[in-house]
């Protein structure tokens, strides 16, 4: 029997970026073009086996609208990771995504595993941010990078496993480690939402 | 009475209290129909209602008078200077009446002022520059625009845009100068304006600072229910952002752009007013049950109660804009008015359908400065049936999904989850079921629960347009019953297409539509068969028996 793992992850990003549809392709495999933004933050899990453990992801898609903003520590406090989502189609949507790393360093969990997800990258030929541009960024801030497309289903599962690479082995003896959640604490949200 | 109450104490009182006061009890006394006081209606609870008292919109356009009470006392003062910004405005006007499109410029003349003498003294406005931008980008859809049949500005006091239901905000960001402008300059004469009305149009005003909601509307709707349709865009914009939040900033910065805020949420707004449109709820400020088995329903009902925790305060479960069951926590009462916004927040947004939703909102009605946190999830894919579990706690998510997953395990053991699949798959009922051959189509409401039952709209209201008539025409005999100068109890219309009969009592308000063959005398009938139908089925389509935790 593997061990279980509850690893808290947080999406960030600009409104209308495609953390919702990350999430969803991630976790349902599934890709609505007309999805409404997120109201508040959306909560869905999904277990994957990572070396000889399990990992169970519980997923916070944020809203990346202004007024939920100030709900936003609520759901970085106590994550093992966060994806911070822009779209390669608009710079400002990178602008947002560097305010949000910021955010995440001055109030962020100090060992919160950070991956840069640049979505929409089948949108290439009306690309506003380079590639170049955010590898550099990652590299300054640590951070894992990867050109995603939720529409097309690229590099979504390499965006998870990255994060499960980058999360220490449990220590056998040690409960809490990087920010991880001990097992057993929501065990009601089991096997509901796995695929 | 509920109404006095809030016409007392504004609902707008910051610290609203959990408790809507002592209005559940007093109206019990004359009923014009022995036999039917309050209370005792087909439709009435056995054991209290759910909601706050309402009567009607009476209760929404009452505050009217009241918001002039809430004013800030710095807003009030400045009275001299108001004098000397006077001239500035009415320069200002005469500028921007040459700016005016050709439908407001013919309204302008035939402004009619209300005779409140609201003291509000003209904001210091900021209006010039906006007023003088370019509007280049409307030209291209101008005539289409202008075709719409009713439109919906919100403004600040600044002449900002907030919201356009049709067009960008930008640029009609002079069309809202002049609006502000009107409002302005009747108000620097200590007046308020409220309607104009000229060439089919009606143009609404709705003050309520900080924000100035217009109506431009060719609907046969009476003033007041435009009013009253703009007083829940209100609301709807309070629910994003709590009474207390949205005055905060316009005291920190009068011309904030409240657009950055409100990002995202014109498709919410934009669905409120399209439900307005054709949902009779709204009008009649009450709200409709799914018809279901009376024995599931309090399955239901119990098992909601069941899977209670501390920091729940509503535990709502409904399907289309139809409720299911309603849980609540003992001694604390749900506006409708608040649920018709919860009901819109989860139709207008198909973002529930995924995953567990948790979402602070504002119910302005229960409590307009402070955020809930509701908890919102579909049961199954498949299955039309939301669950909605409001709390007080933003902490508490994961205790509150529990009750879900409690909830649902319940629902599964009282086996009931085959009973419920089958209701839904027919929500409404046909007029037919009724056995009355002419009666085409009824709205039935029950003062004392504020729940009200209506069958399917069926042919020959097919059209969408149709049935937009029938509801124009049942707002039309409801504007008559409830006008407050001169309130009627019972309206008989005959028309061309069909013959309608309006009955309000103390108890209970039924609007009946029927054949344009049938006779007055078959209309009374009709009624008194109607009733008695209601009464049999009565435990299928209301609430009798609503739970608290």
């Amino acid at each position: 029997m593997m061990a279980i793992r509850e690893l808290k992850v947080c999406l960030l990003g600009d409104t209308g970026v495609g953390k919702s549809s990350i999430v969803c392709r991630f976790v349902q495999d599934h890709f609505d073009h007309n999805i409404s933004p997120t109201i508040g933050a959306s909560f869905m899990t999904k277990t994957v086996p990572c070396g000889n453990e399990l990992h169970k992801f519980l997923i916070w898609d944020t809203a990346g609208q202004e007024r939920f903003h100030s709900l936003a520590p609520m759901y970085y406090r106590g994550s093992a990771a966060a994806v911070i989502v822009y779209d390669i189609t608009k710079q400002d949507s990178f602008h947002t995504l560097k305010k949000w790393v910021k955010e995440l360093k001055e109030h962020g969990p100090e060992n919160i595993v950070m991956a840069i997800a640049g979505n929409k990258c089948d949108l290439s030929d009306i690309r506003e941010v380079p590639m170049k541009d955010a590898k550099e960024y990652a590299e300054s801030i640590g951070a894992i990078v990867v050109e995603t497309s939720a529409k097309n289903a690229v590099n979504i599962e390499e965006l998870f496993q990255g994060i499960s690479q980058q999360i220490p082995p449990l220590d056998p003896h040690e409960n809490s480690n990087n920010g991880a959640i001990k097992l057993g604490r929501q065990t009601s949200q089991m096997g509901r939402r796995c695929c | 009475m509920a109404a006095d109450v809030h016409k007392k104490k504004s609902w707008e009182v910051p610290n609203g209290s959990l408790v809507p006061g002592d209005g559940q009890h007093t109206e019990r006394s004359e009923s014009p129909t022995p036999g039917l006081a309050q209370g005792t209606e087909p439709g009435a609870g056995q054991e209290g209602a759910m909601f706050v008292h309402t009567r009607s919109y009476e209760d929404l356009t009452s505050p009217e008078d009241g918001a002039a009470t809430v004013q800030n006392p710095e807003e009030r003062q400045g009275e001299p200077a108001e004098q000397s910004s006077m001239e500035q405005i009415s320069k200002d006007f005469s500028e921007l009446s040459t700016q005016l499109t050709g439908m407001a410029l013919d309204l302008e003349e035939e402004m009619r002022p209300g005779k409140e003498g609201k003291l509000e003294p003209s904001p210091q406005t900021t209006r010039r520059d906006s007023v003088l931008s370019g509007k280049e980008e409307e030209d291209v859809t101008m005539d289409a625009w202008r075709l719409h049949r009713k439109h919906v500005f919100v403004l600040s006091e600044a002449g900002k845009p907030v919201y356009s239901r049709y067009g960008s905000e930008e640029a009609l960001s002079s069309t809202m100068g002049v609006m502000m402008a009107l409002v302005s300059f009747l108000e620097a004469e200590k007046n308020a304006i409220r309607s104009i009305h000229a060439d089919g149009y009606k143009v609404v005003f709705v003050r309520r600072s900080p924000l100035v909601l217009v109506a431009v509307a060719r609907t046969r709707q009476s003033e007041q229910e435009i009013a009253h349709e703009l007083l829940y865009i209100y609301y709807q914009i309070l629910s994003l952002l709590t009474w207390t939040q949205l005055n905060h900033i316009f005291q920190q910065k009068q011309n904030y752009d409240l657009r950055r805020l409100l990002a995202g949420s014109e498709r919410i707004t934009d669905n409120l007013l399209d439900l307005m449109a054709h949902d009779p709820s709204f009008l009649m400020g009450a709200v409709r049950c799914l018809p279901l088995a009376a024995s599931v329903r309090d399955a239901v009902s119990s098992s909601l109660q069941q899977a209670k925790a501390k920091s729940l305060v509503f535990s709502i479960l409904l399907s289309g804009n139809q409720l299911v069951s309603l849980v609540r926590k003992k001694d604390q009462f749900l506006h409708p008015i608040d649920l018709h916004l919860l009901f819109n927040l989860i139709s207008s947004s198909s973002s529930f359908r995924e995953g567990e939703a948790w979402t602070p909102i504002c119910l302005p009605k229960f409590n307009s400065s402070g955020f809930f946190h509701a908890h919102i999830s579909y049961l199954e894919q498949e299955m039309d049936l939301c669950l909605l579990l409001v709390s007080t706690d933003r902490e508490d998510f994961f205790t509150v999904s529990d009750c879900k997953r409690r909830f649902q395990e319940r629902l599964r053991r009282r086996g009931v989850h085959h009973a419920l699949q089958e209701a839904l798959r027919t929500p409404f009922y046909s007029v037919a079921q009724v056995g009355i051959p002419d009666l085409r189509h009824f709205i039935y409401k029950s003062k004392s629960s504020g729940l009200f039952t209506s069958p399917e709209i069926e042919a020959p209201y097919v059209q969408e347009e149709e049935k937009e008539r029938l509801l124009g025409l049942y707002q039309y005999l409801h504007s008559r019953a409830h006008n407050s100068p001169r309130p009627l109890k019972n309206i008989y219309f005959t028309g061309p297409r069909e013959n309608l009969l309006a009955w309000v009592t103390n108890a209970f308000e039924l609007y009946i539509c029927y054949s344009p063959l049938g006779t007055k005398a078959g209309a009374i009938n009709a009624v008194n068969k109607l009733m008695k139908w209601i009464r049999k089925e009565e435990d299928r389509l209301f609430i009798l028996t609503p739970q608290t935790y």
